[in-house]
């Protein structure tokens, strides 16, 4: 598991490591195809869990051979599973909304961590998302909230503290 | 709260439906232990006797793609196919066989192994002429080893010149089951 360093890795340390092998497939999906259904049912009920968990896995099997590495591909399924779930929620309850594809796949992970992120504290939420969905320094996010840097750092990472204990990854 | 057998086989038979598959494989039963049984969408390009998936998957995924699933559907024919080999009555396999990244000559001696018929024998050195290279015995030797497709390809109709069964990556004692079946290993032997 990868944590969230306070310290960066300078960058000749992560080439030196060999990327991690992307799995076959099935690994993947026998390791957490349980976890993925019961984080699904707790999104969109138990009638429609069914439906989303196979267009999940489709969705991921499709996006398979467009990674590079094996790393984090927990999270990276979860993001899936979010916006499978979120694309649910938009079709079940208000039909007659028109999907905006376009808007909706021009910033996908800060559509995935707005979700994961949904129920932190404002000010975590808002950290959370601008550093692992915009990537914005320390510096920028705390520009962004008004406050210090160092606080923008520790809002962060208290909130992926806290994501942790409901054991989702980020990062 | 786990996935239901019958989602898992809904999401496995989809993925293989919408071909979002690099390889789709099932495990089958035989005379000769269970059998790792591997399509790709070339064709067969995998049988194993080694059903301890995690390595077998490992190579099929650097061999062919990442995608490899357990997916009974595509894997079918090739499935009956075997079970009327096995039954005695098939005597010559109709699949298509995904050889194509191996290298020309282990191709060309494959393919010439592809037509030696069922309940005959051959020598590591006859196959070697017959792939253009009659010297090249070892090699063939080591490419029998390393047959992909053991029993589709007939690796076991291959022996020594002096007619001695040599050696078989799946085991000898498979390798004289398959020539019984065949006919061509009195049943005492």
């Amino acid at each position: 598991m990868a944590a969230v360093s306070q310290f960066p890795r300078p960058r000749s340390l992560d080439t030196m490591m060999e990327a991690v092998r992307i799995p076959p497939f099935e690994t993947l999906y026998l390791e957490h195809r349980n976890e993925v259904f019961r984080f699904l049912v707790r999104r969109v009920g138990r009638d429609r869990a069914e439906d989303a968990f196979q267009e999940t896995f489709l969705r991921a099997l499709r996006g398979y051979p467009g990674l590079r590495h094996g790393e984090h591909l927990r999270a990276w399924l979860y993001t899936i599973a979010v916006r499978v779930a979120a694309d649910e929620h938009r079709r079940k309850p208000a039909p007659t909304v028109v999907r905006e594809e376009g808007v909706r796949d021009a910033r996908p992970e800060y559509a995935e961590l707005e979700h994961l992120a949904g129920d932190l504290p404002a000010k975590e939420r808002a950290a959370v998302v601008l550093r692992y969905g915009y990537d914005l320094s320390y510096a920028d996010i705390g520009m962004a909230l008004g406050s210090s840097e160092e606080a923008a750092r520790q809002a962060a990472s208290s909130g992926v503290r806290r994501l942790r204990r409901r054991r989702i990854e980020i990062a | 709260m786990t996935v239901s057998p019958q989602l898992d086989e809904r999401f496995r038979a989809a993925a293989a439906a919408e071909g979002l598959l690099d390889v789709a494989y099932d495990i089958a039963d035989s005379p000769v232990g269970p059998l790792l049984v591997a399509v790709s969408e070339r064709g067969l390009c995998r049988i194993s006797y080694d059903t301890e998936p995690e390595r077998e998957l490992e190579s099929l995924a650097r061999s062919f793609g990442a995608r490899v699933l357990r997916s009974p559907r595509p894997v079918d024919e090739a499935k009956r196919e075997l079970d009327e080999y096995f039954a005695g009555e098939r005597t010559a396999f109709d699949l298509a066989v995904d050889i194509e990244r191996l290298s020309p000559f282990n191709r060309s001696v494959l393919e010439e192994l592809a037509r030696v018929p069922y309940g005959s024998l051959t020598t590591y050195g006859t196959l070697a002429g017959r792939a253009g290279r009659p010297r090249a015995a070892r090699a063939v030797g080591t490419i029998m080893n390393r047959n992909p497709i053991p029993i589709v390809l007939p690796c076991h109709r291959v022996v020594g010149s002096t007619g001695s069964l040599v050696g078989y990556a799946g085991g000898l004692d498979r390798k004289k089951t398959l020539l019984r079946l065949e006919g061509s290993l009195r049943t005492a032997e």
